[in-house]
């Protein structure tokens, strides 16, 4: 009895190490990726995780659906003389400060991955090593679409007409992606710099709040006192808050969308940069 | 440093400081291709900034090393598509299931996404977590999750792979499947450099052993010329009445000629003789004098002893300083 238990166990064991064996002998190397293949599969991987969290996309599409209610309905006669005539000025705006809210949470995931230890496995592989980041904004991409269509289609229920028709709003959501893959590059070096995810969220929502509220999403530039109105016309979310409007509402000017283009550009080229080294500095410290 | 073709690992002189803390001062090491070589010491004793530094995640501050020919600092990039970490601390995504966490390691290693599924569906099976494989990561077991890592760090088998403190944290029942897997491993020719704060798992595993204390290398050698260096054998004996032991100590420590140490268990003592033929010997004047001995075993030291002899301290897991949280505060 206790011979044949000994015996099967034996058999078992010895089945596991053939597996291995042979799991370990075929695990030939293919050829290396390129950047972009490598980054296309940090997109999937970013991806994979709104799938298996979808409560992080609730989150963040839940407070800007809140904040279209109360401005509209609580603020909006006061503001704009009736909450629906409010809503068309507001919505373009909310739209804005939505997508801004959630660039900041791209630094939390890297900050979570470089905690985590699976950043040190990305980068002890033979792979271009910004694939991590740009992947990473890929999958974020993807967030920001969801989160806008959301948004959008919450106002269209609440009584919102974009004049601008299918195009505008086509448009503006375009321009407004290409705003938040620029802005990500400021919560990316608060990742690669802070100690804990925790860190992260608080430094980027105090650094979010008054960038956000010092703009024209809430209420038109001019009534505010002439210090305020310059600080909020050189901020680039409210240049981006014009040209998204303008596309949505059918009365674009080519300045500014040349204007919100232009923001753009330059906070990538002065935050990439500060990126790419930090996180080549990562090997040194 | 001229490359010798029978060394996976060839380092000399490394250093790393973090602020005021030099984690790795001094290195040097020769590692032969196709061995087991471990780094043994406690906490913070720079085991995991040495084995960083020679998988290129770190740059050292001063020396030089090779890693299968290759600079690490000058090649990093061919050091890096020949060898797999397996960190301290588990190098998966936790929000993943176990097969998409080894899809994506095969993805970016190069594999076409079915040869991808096929590969991880392999190494789950290999690594017992067949059934594991659509669940999230963050619900495995610690001995899970080990398993996942090291099936991560093979998706492509390495030339060579570093093993962060594999079996920290285990149970033995994984810690063995562990150590199954670095024999299988090296079966296959893989050089292993891991690091241990077990003494028994160097004992176990490793053809070479390094003993690390506040970043230098004090003591290297087979397990068994490391415990020789430090005395031929230990006698130890546990006697039936530890209100005997102070008594038993006296007679032994007469009858060796040399001193006797009491253990931690109230009845046992524990001598390091050179002379094992006056064992027999002792034992009989204690049976004389009265005092019984419960059990009675004269064997090579552990390591535990040689770690104590060599470092003046015992290789007990210290509170405060480990690896990682030196890098933290440096960083």
């Amino acid at each position: 009895m206790s011979t044949t238990a000994a015996g099967t166990t034996t058999t078992a064991t010895r089945s596991v190490d053939e597996t291995l064996q042979v799991a370990l002998a075929s695990g030939s190397r293919p050829d290396p990726v390129n950047a972009l293949s490598a980054s296309l599969t940090f997109g999937w991987r970013a991806l994979l995780k709104i799938k298996h969290v979808p409560q992080q996309l609730m989150d963040v599409t839940a407070f800007p659906i809140m904040f279209t209610l109360i401005f509209t309905y609580l603020f909006g006669g006061a503001l704009a003389g009736s909450p629906n005539e409010y809503l068309q000025f507001f919505l373009p705006g909310i739209l804005v400060q939505t997508v801004a809210f959630i660039t900041m949470y791209t630094g939390v995931a890297i900050n979570t991955d470089i905690s985590k230890g699976v950043f040190d496995r990305f980068r002890s592989l033979p792979i271009w090593r910004p694939a991590v980041l740009v992947g990473a904004l890929f999958g974020d991409v993807a967030r920001y679409a969801v989160a806008s269509i959301v948004v959008l289609v919450v106002g269209i229920i609440l009584g919102y007409r974009p004049d601008g028709g299918i195009i505008g709003v086509v448009l503006a959501i375009l321009l407004l992606l290409v705003f938040a893959f620029s802005l990500t590059w400021i919560w990316t070096i608060l990742g690669l710099k802070l100690r804990t995810p925790e860190s992260v969220m608080q430094t980027s929502i105090t650094v979010l709040f008054p960038l956000v509220f010092a703009t024209n999403i809430f209420v038109q530039t001019d009534t505010m006192p002439g210090w305020l109105q310059a600080i909020v016309k050189v901020n680039p979310i409210s240049q981006v808050v014009d040209a998204v409007r303008g596309l949505m509402q059918g009365d674009a000017q080519a300045s500014d969308i040349g204007w919100a283009l232009l923001s753009c550009a330059v906070i990538v080229a002065v935050f990439a940069p500060i990126t790419m080294r930090l996180y080549n500095a990562k090997i040194r410290s | 440093m001229s490359s010798n073709p029978d060394l996976a690992i060839e380092a000399s002189g490394l250093v790393k400081t973090f602020g005021s803390t030099r984690a790795v001062d001094g290195v040097d090491l020769a590692v032969r291709t196709g061995s087991v070589y471990g780094f043994l010491g406690p906490n913070g004793a720079g085991k995991t900034t040495t084995i960083r530094i020679l998988a290129t995640l770190l740059e050292p501050d001063g020396g030089t090393a090779r890693v299968l020919g290759h600079d690490i600092v000058e090649e990093a990039d061919a050091v890096r598509s020949r060898v797999s970490l397996t960190g301290q601390f588990a190098s998966v995504d936790e929000e993943l299931t176990g097969e998409e966490n080894l899809i994506l390691v095969a993805r970016l290693l190069g594999y076409p996404r079915p040869r991808a599924r096929t590969r991880a569906a392999e190494l789950l099976e290999a690594f017992d977590l067949t059934g594991a494989a659509d669940r999230q990561v963050e619900t495995y077991s610690g001995g899970m999750r080990r398993r996942l890592d090291i099936a991560a760090s093979i998706v492509v088998t390495p030339d060579l792979i570093f093993l962060d403190e594999p079996t920290t944290g285990l149970d033995p029942r994984s810690r063995t499947q562990v150590w199954q897997i670095v024999r299988a491993l090296v079966a296959q020719g893989t050089t292993v450099l891991l690091t241990t704060q077990y003494l028994d798992e160097a004992d176990q595993l490793a053809d070479r052993i390094a003993v690390i204390d506040h970043g230098k290398i004090i003591a290297e050698g087979t397990s068994g010329e490391l415990k020789s260096s430090v005395g031929s054998g230990t006698l130890h004996v546990r006697l039936c009445d530890p209100e005997r032991r102070p008594d038993g100590a006296r007679l032994l420590s007469q009858a060796l000629g040399i001193d006797v140490q009491p253990e931690p268990d109230p009845a046992a003592l524990t001598a390091r003789v050179s002379d094992t033929e006056r064992v027999a010997a002792a034992l009989t004047e204690l049976s004389r004098s009265g005092i019984a001995v419960a059990e009675f075993a004269l064997g090579q030291p552990s390591l535990d002893q040689v770690f104590f002899a060599l470092t003046g301290h015992p290789a007990e897991p210290t509170d405060a300083e480990d690896d990682g949280a030196t890098e933290e505060d440096a960083a």
